[in-house]
């Protein structure tokens, strides 16, 4: 592709500034990330791994440096515009999953929707169809507190996917979930990937970095190395007394 | 996202905590219906004023003989009579703003029918005193001027009176009572006026002629009346200057020097009517004032729970945030969920308002008032607190910083 990156960042910094003490969480980092490349990024904690996500995801400014999504500079963007690349172009997949609580699958993944002005019908319609790309079709009445740890990220990824972004990402997807579902998980991202989204994931985990064409080792806000291998499927595991515990989550 | 798209998300909001959006609601909707109550109590209470000062004859003076007391409107019974028929006359005549004029001259009596009798104020008048009093007969007929000329003994009875002597219903035209030993024929019977201001029945009287009432029941001095003289005014707006044109008018015949005292005194009913309505809509401001401070202290309410409500849910408003949802998003999805709360508290508080008031109404003999523009304004207040109560929390949720949202404990 002859076009500018999908992610270039240039010489970025973010300080956080409390009181008389500066946090120096990243301190100039440049990146590029293209079209359909799957990235892992690993390091110590407090190393910056979240802070670059944020920044990544629009839902931060650096301090220093300029962020091009698209080949737009978006770092000096007014609030409103970064919510609506958030909304269009970018998934967010949380550790926590991030779910409202007391609100259905489907509506939860409908939000993004909700605020891409879309109508009621359609929201149904697509919401319903990234829920059966995650494999929840089943689940969708179903409130996030009915559904197993493994689930409830699917239906986070369902919702980072639904308005069709460019761009996913996940700052650890699977901290919170066992290594069986963990593989699902990290199944479920290859996949979208195999499809033309660009995935970029934090992780502690070595096994989970595997899974990834390319790795971003991060030290004191600094990118440490960037090497890029040949990744390993991820194959989920046949069902066992797991899938039973989760089969009675059913209406 | 669209209005309708908000509104139904602040619903869906709403249900989710169904107890709490309840009890928030309540305070607006006892504000509301304190006021909607208190007003029509108000109204009520002056309607009740009018209807009395309505049933005593409006537009009306009353000349009382001796200088003026502080007592009641009939205080100058016992005073040396000092009016004459002649000042009567001669008020008729010559003051413009006086429509009519009629003496009252009274006692207290047994009125005796063929088998029972009773006591009650025996009035001799003139015909005027029912047209001033804007009184009329419901069996029979009054008496006439010509019956005042001639002296004939013919009476009228108030409807208590009548009740009383000859039984609820039954029509005693044409009956003879007697008064005094004295036999007199029944013309008419008056229709019903109720209590007066001071809560006497007005129609626990009967009434005759004037000179029948001189000649036959009082007896003594002819040439002064004996009682009081009931004025009415050619309209409301002509109390004042009747008032004082009669004023200037006795006071000559009287012969009182400038800086004497008056030897009779006037009463201005109309004024009197006028100052206790005054007094009534003095009280509906109170009581709506009390019920408006409810109404605030509702939307103090709202604000508190929308406070709470965006402390608890700054987590859900970093992800509404993070999956695009710009800060007027989350503003007006906070105002219309404030929005709802009180405007369905004040739609409720209007309903239970209505209904109070209407049974207070009914318990009290009032008339039953419902006033459009309180129940337009009670609800366009209760929006208004919604709105002005909700707009700091939703201010305060829309500049989270979503990051932090997020992080959130
Ligand atoms: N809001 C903040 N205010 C002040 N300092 C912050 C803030 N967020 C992060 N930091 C600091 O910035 C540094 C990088 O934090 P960051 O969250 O990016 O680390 P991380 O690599 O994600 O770590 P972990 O693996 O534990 O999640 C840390 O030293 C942290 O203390
Ligand atoms: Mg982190």
């Amino acid at each position: 592709m002859a076009g500018p990156s999908l992610i270039r960042i240039e010489d970025v910094a973010r300080t956080y500034v409390m009181g008389d003490v500066e946090v120096h969480a990243l301190q100039g980092v440049t990146l590029t990330v293209e079209e359909g490349e799957f990235v892992a990024v690993m390091g110590a904690s407090g190393s910056g791994k979240s802070t670059l996500m944020n920044l990544l995801g629009c839902l931060d400014r650096p301090t220093r440096g300029r962020y091009l999504l698209e080949g737009q500079d978006v770092s000096r963007l007014p609030n409103d515009a970064l919510a609506a690349i958030r909304n269009r172009t970018l998934g967010f997949v949380f550790q926590n999953f991030n779910l409202l609580a007391r609100t259905s699958a489907l509506e939860n993944v409908e939000l993004p929707l909700l605020y891409a002005g879309i109508s009621t019908a359609e929201r149904h319609a697509r919401a319903k169809e990234a829920l059966a790309r995650v494999g929840l079709s089943d689940r969708a009445d179903h409130l996030p507190n009915q559904l197993s740890g493994g689930q409830q990220q699917r239906v986070a990824i369902a919702r980072a996917l639904v308005n069709r972004p460019r761009v996913l990402l996940a700052d650890e997807p699977t901290g919170n979930l066992d290594s069986r579902t963990s593989v699902e998980v990290m199944a479920l991202l290859q996949e979208l990937g195999r499809g033309g989204i660009t995935v970029v994931l934090v992780t502690h985990e070595h096994d989970i970095a595997e899974y990834a064409a390319r790795v971003l080792v991060m030290r004191d806000g600094r990118v440490r190395s960037d090497e890029r291998r040949t990744p390993r499927p991820a194959v989920p595991p046949p069902p066992g007394p797991h899938e039973a515990v989760e089969g009675r989550v059913g209406p | 996202m669209n209005l309708l798209q908000t509104i139904r998300v602040a619903l869906r909001a709403l249900r989710r905590s169904k107890m709490r959006s309840f009890l928030t609601t309540l305070g607006v909707v006892i504000g509301v219906s304190a006021v909607i109550a208190m007003v029509a109590i108000g109204d009520g209470a002056n309607a009740r004023v009018q209807k009395t000062f309505e049933a005593m004859g409006s537009n009306m003076l009353i000349i009382l003989p001796g200088a003026s007391t502080s007592g009641g409107a009939f205080g100058g019974f016992g005073s040396l009579p000092t009016i004459t028929w002649d000042d009567v006359r001669a008020i008729q005549t010559e003051v413009p703003a006086v429509r009519g004029a009629a003496p009252i001259l009274r006692s207290v009596a047994s009125v005796i029918s063929e088998d029972l009798n009773w006591t009650t104020a025996v009035n001799g008048t003139t015909p005027d005193y029912f047209v001033i009093r804007n009184w009329s007969a419901v069996r029979g007929q009054l008496f006439t001027a010509s019956d005042v000329d001639a002296g004939t003994k013919v009476l009228v009875l108030g409807k208590t009176v009548a009740d009383r002597l000859f039984g609820p219903g039954a029509d005693p035209v044409g009956q003879q009572v007697r008064v005094k030993n004295v036999p007199f024929q029944v013309v008419g019977v008056l229709e019903a006026k109720g209590q007066s201001a001071g809560g006497q029945d007005l129609d626990d009287a009967v009434f005759l002629p004037s000179s029948t009432y001189q000649a036959k029941i009082q007896g003594g001095l002819k040439n002064v009346v004996s009682g009081v003289v009931f004025i009415g005014a050619a309209s409301q707006a002509d109390t004042v200057r009747a008032e004082s044109q009669i004023r200037a008018l006795l006071r000559d015949r009287h012969r009182l020097q400038p800086g004497a005292d008056d030897d009779f005194s006037i009463r201005n009913l109309a004024e009197a009517a006028s100052a206790q309505q005054e007094g009534a809509r003095t009280l509906t401001t109170l009581l709506a004032a009390i019920a408006a401070v409810s109404l605030l202290v509702g939307g103090i309410g709202i604000m508190n729970i929308m406070l709470v409500s965006v402390t608890e849910r700054t987590r859900e408003i970093g992800v509404r945030m993070a999956v695009g949802a710009r800060a007027r998003d989350i503003l007006l999805q906070f105002l219309a969920e404030a929005l709802t709360l009180s405007i369905a508290g004040g739609v409720i508080g209007v309903v239970l308002g209505l209904v109070v008031a209407w049974r207070l109404a009914v318990s009290f003999g009032w008339p039953v008032l419902f006033r459009a523009d309180i129940v337009v304004v009670a609800v366009a207040f209760s929006g208004l607190v919604g709105v002005g109560f909700g707009l700091y929390p939703a201010f305060r949720a829309s500049r989270l910083d979503p990051i932090q949202a997020l992080r959130f404990e």
